[in-house]
């Protein structure tokens, strides 16, 4: 590592040094899996974060797509053209800038919707959990009501009804909202019912007693002494769940309720280049279909050691 | 039991009541019906005529009481796209998607516990990892993806498998199969096959993770202290210990399955309620929408109710934990 040769402090260099060394570190420097997944995952993320300095082409630039270079086969096949590495699409637009931007697209909602959805269900839990009684009663019935229903179907009618009430002009802009506001309403429930749990148990510990004792707001009490204490599993299965917060927002996006054509995530792209698959040109629905299947795969297995390594009973 | 069951119900009824409630909201908010019924050059009086016989004067409870009604009785309205009853549409649609999911998760099961137990039994050995590996994989696939890739291959590449349709259907008056036609069983191989895929790995992971916890026990031990074949250890001893919560993910998987169709069916353009219900949400065809909705989730609340009471059935600890539960301890 560079930075442990730099010419650090030797506090800073100590406190590196204990990171690396930790069992956290430890598991993961064991574990080739997830070193491949992370290495990957941040592949993906370098790309699509200097997307507009390492690409080609912007993909939502018409002025930079010629219908002269429309369906080219990728590079290794004859026809294949400079610099379109993985070949273009019926407009003329690169497949692989155009997975790159979706890539970023994709992981932005997945990201913000497992954000959100963790927020909701974190505060649902906290109130579930330390106010108890019939407020306990009303959000756990809700949970249960959302959990009873496939979460696809829901989050498909949530973006529907959205869409349905925007005025037509503003639908396609506010596709990323949307969509992560439906995936986050569905998903919110695993996290409420942890952390309810969670907080009943620390709800009944000293320092919380103290706290109430010495008159500290009830509200005060929640977020600065309780939530500290409850967050890290809500964390972790935050991770575990990017995985599928990816693959929702893929599926609803592929069945044309999600990110619309003119700003392609890569379900967008798989259902577009499904279309032309008939004609030959595999290349538009393959590479994206596999950046996807990479990306899910590399959070999921990441996910799972995680899981493990944070798991005190496999030590 | 009996506790239990009521618990149940009321749990049940409430789910139902808070789904229609959703239903009822893409009524109110998707689109105006009297718009879509008359034409453009009707009259202001005529609206108001519609607006009155479609009883959206009322106040809006009353509404939702209507409609709670109506579907009850299974009375959706016509379909805008195609004027049909919904009722009939869905109908017509439904055995091709009973079909697939039958067939998916038999093959869910068929496939997926065998496979799990001997991931379970070679724990720790290569062939457990690279199973391990597989099953990651196997849930991390969008299904759409495998689908793509089988049509990729089977149909587009080797020309093997029909891409999409049922192939030939037999109408038996009430219900159409594709079971009985060759053609109609060769369309059936890839959709199953995509659908179950993310099914068996899942029911995979999840009997090899009870199976390790069943086979550190004392009683497989004593049982192999007695000699038994190993056969009857894994079999009998250990897969009859681990298939409460299989049962239980069963359910839900049958549930998982229906809901996961919207997806299948669009690749393979299968004719059955899930392609349905995705084009009448591109369409805004309302009625269809809301009458899917409430289909599928009554069948999912009543699988879930069926393997709780399987539950309670097979397992009489769980009784005995929700009465101590219903008692305030």
């Amino acid at each position: 590592m560079a930075t442990e040769l730099s010419p650090a402090p030797s506090g800073l260099r100590q406190r590196l040094w204990a990171f690396y060394d930790s069992d956290l570190i430890w598991s993961f420097r064991h574990s080739p899996m997830a070193i491949l997944s992370a290495a990957l995952l941040a592949i993906v993320a370098f790309t699509s974060l200097f997307a507009a300095w390492l690409m080609p082409q912007n993909p939502f630039d018409i002025t930079q797509l010629y219908l002269d270079k429309a369906n080219l086969p990728p590079i290794w096949i004859e026809g294949g053209q400079m610099p379109y590495l993985l070949g273009t699409d019926l407009q003329g637009r690169d497949i692989l800038s155009a997975i790159v931007y979706g890539s970023r697209i994709s992981l932005i909602i997945g990201v913000a919707s497992v954000a959100l959805s963790m927020t909701i269900g974190v505060l649902v839990g906290l109130m579930a959990g330390y106010v108890g009684g019939a407020l306990d009663n009303f959000l756990m019935r809700i949970g249960d009501a959302v959990m009873s229903i496939p979460t696809l179907l829901v989050a498909i009618l949530i973006s529907a009804i959205f869409r349905g009430m925007l005025p037509v002009d503003y639908r396609d802009a506010a596709a990323p909202l949307i969509l992560v506001v439906a995936l986050s309403l569905t998903s919110w429930v695993v996290y409420a019912r942890m952390i309810r749990a969670a907080t009943m148990v620390e709800a009944g510990k000293e320092y919380v007693l103290a706290a109430r004792i010495i008159k500290v707001p009830r509200r005060r009490i929640i977020l600065h002494h309780i939530l500290p204490n409850v967050l890290t599993a809500a964390l972790v299965t935050a991770t575990l769940n990017l995985g599928l917060a990816v693959l929702a927002e893929a599926t609803l996006s592929f069945l044309g309720v999600g990110m619309p054509s003119a700003q392609p995530s890569l379900g967008t792209l798989i259902r577009i280049g499904n279309q032309f698959f008939f004609s030959g040109t595999w290349w538009i629905v393959l590479f994206p279909a596999l950046q996807l299947t990479l990306i899910i795969l590399a959070v999921n297995l990441l996910g799972d050691w995680l899981r493990d390594a944070l798991n005190p009973k496999l030590k | 039991m009996l506790l239990l069951i009521i618990k149940r119900m009321a749990n049940a009824i409430f789910v139902i009541l808070a789904v229609s409630l959703l239903a009822f909201t893409i009524f109110k908010f998707l689109g105006d019906p009297v718009q879509l019924m008359l034409n453009p050059q009707a009259t202001q009086q005529e609206r108001d005529l519609l607006t009155e016989r479609l009883g959206l004067n009322d106040p809006v409870p009353v509404q939702f009481a209507k409609f709670v009604f109506n579907a009850a009785r299974g009375e959706f309205g016509m379909s805008y796209r195609n004027q049909m009853p919904v009722m009939e549409v869905i109908a017509e649609r439904f055995p091709a998607t009973f079909e697939l999911v039958l067939v998916s998760s038999i093959m869910a099961l068929v496939i997926g516990l065998p496979l799990g137990v001997f991931a379970a039994i070679r724990g720790g050995t290569v062939m457990a990892r690279v199973f391990h590996l597989i099953s990651m994989i196997g849930v991390s696939v969008p299904a759409f993806v495998i689908g793509i890739m089988l049509i990729l291959v089977f149909s587009i590449e080797l020309k093997w498998l029909p891409a999409f349709g049922r192939g030939k259907v037999v109408d038996l008056g009430f219900w159409t199969t594709g079971f009985l036609t060759p053609s109609g069983r060769a369309a059936l191989v890839m959709p199953s096959i995509s659908l179950a895929l993310f099914q068996i790995s899942f029911i995979m992971r999840l009997v090899t993770a009870e199976m390790l916890e069943v086979l550190r026990t004392d009683f497989i031990r004593f049982a192999k202290a007695r000699g038994l074949k190993a056969r009857a250890i894994y079999f009998r001893h250990g897969l009859r210990n681990c298939m409460m919560p299989v049962v239980t993910m069963t359910g839900m998987l049958i549930g998982d399955l229906i809901a996961f169709t919207l997806v299948t069916e669009i690749v393979f353009q299968w004719p059955g309620m899930g392609f349905l219900f995705v084009q009448s949400v591109q369409y805004v065809d309302i009625p269809v929408m809301a009458a899917y909705l409430m289909i599928v989730c009554c069948i999912f609340i009543t699988i879930n109710l069926i393997v709780d009471l399987i539950y309670v059935v097979v397992d009489p600890r769980v009784d005995q934990l929700v009465r101590g539960g219903g008692n305030g301890h």
